[in-house]
């Protein structure tokens, strides 16, 4: 053979080769989540990072679908009995997890009593269950004390916590102690050895996955992992980060920062979408159970002074990305009211201020400074509080600061605090039942201990209330209620926002960002 | 020599002793509770609660001195509060990116400022001297993430002739390495040129007006020969010094750069756990950076035995 043959074909074994490599390439989705992945234990944590996490990993017996419906997810068949006592869930059949283990009905009852130890809904549905069990290796079945009419929601809940199945093994671990194996059903697998805490998750589609039949809608239906790797990809600067999806360094950026928006706009490779269906609500959230909150005058005020428009849009300019909702649930909830709302009117909170006797007590503000929206909001929220005659106390401090400085039920002259700005996800604020910020059960309700009996009564009986027009209407009576005691204040609607190239196609319009059914160029 | 390293070593310990205690109970006294950021921003203060006593962070601070140091004397780190990833691990991943970086920026640094500074010394006035200069003005003036920005534009975003962040690992080769590392040290690096090029300017003028210089020039010994053997040799002790100083600084992290460049090196994982509270992961690294900093002193003195004969230990 002479060197010119021997040549030819070296070259064109080595194109071939090349074209088998490329052929077998894997296709790698890189995402710059918003935030870093601190733990892996979505029960422990309501850290949405964690819960995202969750979906990728896990799967749930039922979940929503894009239009908000709870739909089956493991779940093959259900029945409810006559005297709506009696629950009877068939799991689908296949069901495995990443080690290829069936998922049995004992998987779930171990991962729901672990999730109704720590989550509101979970808690309450285990106070109204007599038994929960499983009859055989694919039913479960739940016996209730009373008819109570949010089974299906508490077990489709999309957002934190998330009522995940993982083996009983792991599940076995008690709720305040967090899990370190991630291993689930869900549509991807969690590399574990590859994880990097503060830089890099990486995720590899699940081969023993078995989808549903039905299309993927939301956070239901088919959950198809269409790449054979999701990097996430922890990039801490906002600048940098947007460079990276420029570059083509990575292919989603969640929670693009509204000032970097007109950038992206002038890009042809890149687009950008609402980050999820329901956007997120703004809590301008007070202590009331000290000075000066603890006055219910000094609270009324506060709703006349927050106009919802000026808050959102020193954060955001796009109309598009914010929305004035006069209700304490999200405009798009079945349960959005705006019964008994007041206008914002300064004048107003200004005479409330002047008749409530205050006595000059500042307002301390917990102001976390690296956090884009809240601390937008925690600048606008001083200076109009000023206005309105409060004597203001900003205290910028980070993130982890706050969350132990608002444990404090102290005076404010001895560490205590009065405000906080917080921003919840809409699935988190869509009802009564799930509502942290409307929760008003004194020191077992969130930061701030609204304290009102009344509206825990009414937060019950909604729970139990089997019929949907009946409980839009105790939705109303909560939120007449809500609107004289104010356990807190909506300070907007905000819609956070996904930057993506080009090359990726098929992201769901859910309420989570979720990545299984992506397809990448 | 050894005896000498011996005792430095030995002499080490109670240092670290020292900065030990010293780090257990300032994080205690710093405001924030790692079991608040655990449970998550809507965790209700009696969830929290239980996630503090699983922590045992509910246990007086006397108890939990005593079990931390029992452990540490046994070499136990311990786990992070977090990702329950040992702390040993978790620094182990973030070694490498900052090791690399850290010797890339003072090769580049040394490489560039050395003959900077001593041309500089010995054609005072010259363009050399003047850039030499400009140099030391630029890189005490600008902020490296200014220097950053300005270098990601043109050669990340314009020529695509590096990645705009993260870090490719040595297993992945050498070249993708130092590739994916190029800016960040270019970045890191002018501050560095400055500072030498200023110190070696210095001392190498100050060698020029010996005597034995004057004396070699008499015996006729070659310019770069004069210069190279006697005079830079000579000035060589307050350069290492610097040098020492800038990598140990270096190896402590620079947060700046590695948040930039998206770089999960040391210097991110120390902010990350301060913010989070992760009070193993943070008392880990804080010895870790005392043990850098009596290392590369001693590797500094001993440097010194080297370049100048006079020098006995």
């Amino acid at each position: 053979m002479s060197w010119t043959r021997k040549l030819t074909l070296a070259v064109c074994s080595a194109a071939f080769f090349a074209a088998v490599n490329a052929a077998q390439a894997e296709t790698v989705l890189r995402v710059r989540p918003f935030g870093d992945l601190k733990q892996i234990d979505p029960v422990i944590t309501s850290d949405y990072m964690v819960r995202n996490h969750g979906y990728m990993v896990y799967d749930t017996l039922f979940a929503l679908d894009q239009d908000l419906n709870v739909k089956p997810q493991m779940v093959e068949t259900f029945t409810v009995s006559d005297d709506k006592l009696t629950y009877r869930f068939v799991l689908r059949d296949k069901l495995a997890f990443h080690d290829g283990k069936a998922v049995t009905s004992a998987d779930v009852v171990a991962s729901l009593n672990r999730w109704m130890e720590r989550d509101g809904l979970g808690q309450q549905l285990k106070a109204v269950t007599a038994q929960l069990d499983a009859a055989d290796s694919k039913t479960v079945v739940l016996r209730l004390k009373q008819p109570w009419g949010l089974v299906l929601d508490a077990l489709g809940k999309p957002s934190s916590n998330v009522p995940f199945i993982m083996p009983a093994s792991i599940a076995a671990t008690p709720a305040n102690t967090a899990i370190t194996d991630p291993m689930g059903s869900g549509p991807f697998i969690m590399k574990r050895d590859e994880w990097v805490p503060g830089s890099k998750v990486v995720y590899i589609k699940n081969p023993n996955y078995v989808p549903r039949a039905d299309a993927a809608s939301g956070l239901a239906g088919a959950k198809l992992a269409k790449v054979d790797r999701v990097e996430w990809r922890y990039i801490p600067d906002a600048q940098a980060a947007i460079n990276a999806l420029r570059a083509g360094e990575i292919d989603i950026l969640e929670e693009v920062p509204p000032d970097f928006l007109p950038a992206l706009k002038n890009d042809a490779n890149i687009r950008t979408r609402p980050q999820d269906s329901l956007g997120m609500q703004m809590v301008f959230r007070m202590n009331t159970i000290q000075p000066p909150f603890d006055n219910p005058k000094i609270r009324q005020a506060i709703r006349y002074m927050i106009d919802q428009e000026a808050f959102a849009r020193a954060f955001v300019n796009d109309p598009a990305l914010y929305k004035d909702c006069p209700s304490f649930f999200m405009c798009s909830s079945p349960y959005f009211t705006d019964a008994g709302w007041v206008k914002p009117d300064i004048r107003k909170a200004k005479q409330l201020i002047a008749e409530s006797g205050y006595d000059g007590t500042p307002v301390v503000i917990l102001h976390a400074t690296e956090s884009g929206p809240t601390n937008t909001f925690s600048l606008v929220a001083a200076q109009l509080m000023r206005e309105i005659g409060l004597k203001v106390e900003p205290q910028a401090m980070d993130w982890g600061t706050l969350v132990g400085r608002r444990a404090s039920k102290e005076p404010v002259g001895k560490g205590g605090w009065s405000l906080f700005m917080s921003g919840p996800t809409g699935a988190d604020m869509m009802d009564p039942a799930g509502h942290l910020g409307l929760r008003s059960n004194c020191d077992r309700a969130w930061f701030g201990w609204p304290c009102d009996e009344e509206i825990e009564k009414l937060r019950t009986a909604f729970s139990n209330e089997p019929d949907h027009a009946k409980k839009v209407e105790i939705a109303k009576r909560i939120q007449l209620r809500a609107v004289e005691t104010v356990p807190y204040w909506p300070a907007a609607q905000l819609h956070l926002v996904r930057g993506v190239r080009t090359s990726v196609d098929g992201i769901l319009n859910a309420a989570i960002p979720v990545y299984w059914n992506i397809t990448k160029k | 020599m050894l005896g000498y390293v011996a005792v430095r070593l030995l002499s080490a310990i109670p240092v670290l002793g020292i900065v030990a205690v010293f780090v257990f109970f300032l994080l205690t006294m710093i405001p924030g509770d790692p079991a608040q950021v655990i449970a998550g921003d809507f965790a209700s203060p009696e969830q929290v609660q239980q996630i503090r006593a699983a922590l045992q962070l509910d246990r007086p601070l006397a108890e939990r001195f005593v079990a931390w140091a029992l452990r540490l004397a046994s070499g136990d780190f311990g786990k992070s509060l977090f990702s329950g990833i040992p702390v040993a691990q978790l620094v182990g991943q973030r070694i490498e990116p900052t090791l690399m970086l850290a010797t890339m920026t003072v090769c580049i640094a040394v490489a560039i400022a050395v003959p900077l500074g001593l041309v500089a010394a010995y054609k005072p006035g010259g363009w050399v001297a003047r850039a030499s200069m400009t140099v030391a003005v630029l890189g005490f003036s600008l902020p490296v993430f200014i220097v950053a920005y300005l270098l990601v534009y043109p050669f990340a975003l314009g020529l695509r002739w590096f990645p705009v962040q993260g870090y490719v690992p040595l297993s992945q080769g050498l070249w993708a390495c130092l590739h994916s590392l190029t800016l960040p040290a270019l970045a890191l690096s002018l501050l560095y040129i400055a500072l030498i090029a200023r110190v070696t300017r210095a001392a190498v003028l100050e060698v020029l007006r010996e005597d034995y210089v004057r004396t070699a020039h008499a015996k006729g010994l070659a310019e770069r020969r004069v210069l190279v053997r006697h005079v830079l040799r000579n000035a060589a002790v307050p350069v290492v010094t610097v040098v020492g100083i800038g990598f140990a600084a270096l190896l402590g992290g620079v947060v700046v750069t590695e948040t930039i460049f998206s770089i999960p090196g040391l210097g991110r994982l120390t902010a990350d756990s301060i913010l989070r509270r992760d009070y193993p992961v943070v008392q880990a690294l804080i010895l870790l950076f005392s043990t850098v900093y009596v290392v590369v002193n001693l590797g500094v003195d001993l440097i010194y035995a080297a370049i100048d004969p006079r020098i006995r230990y």
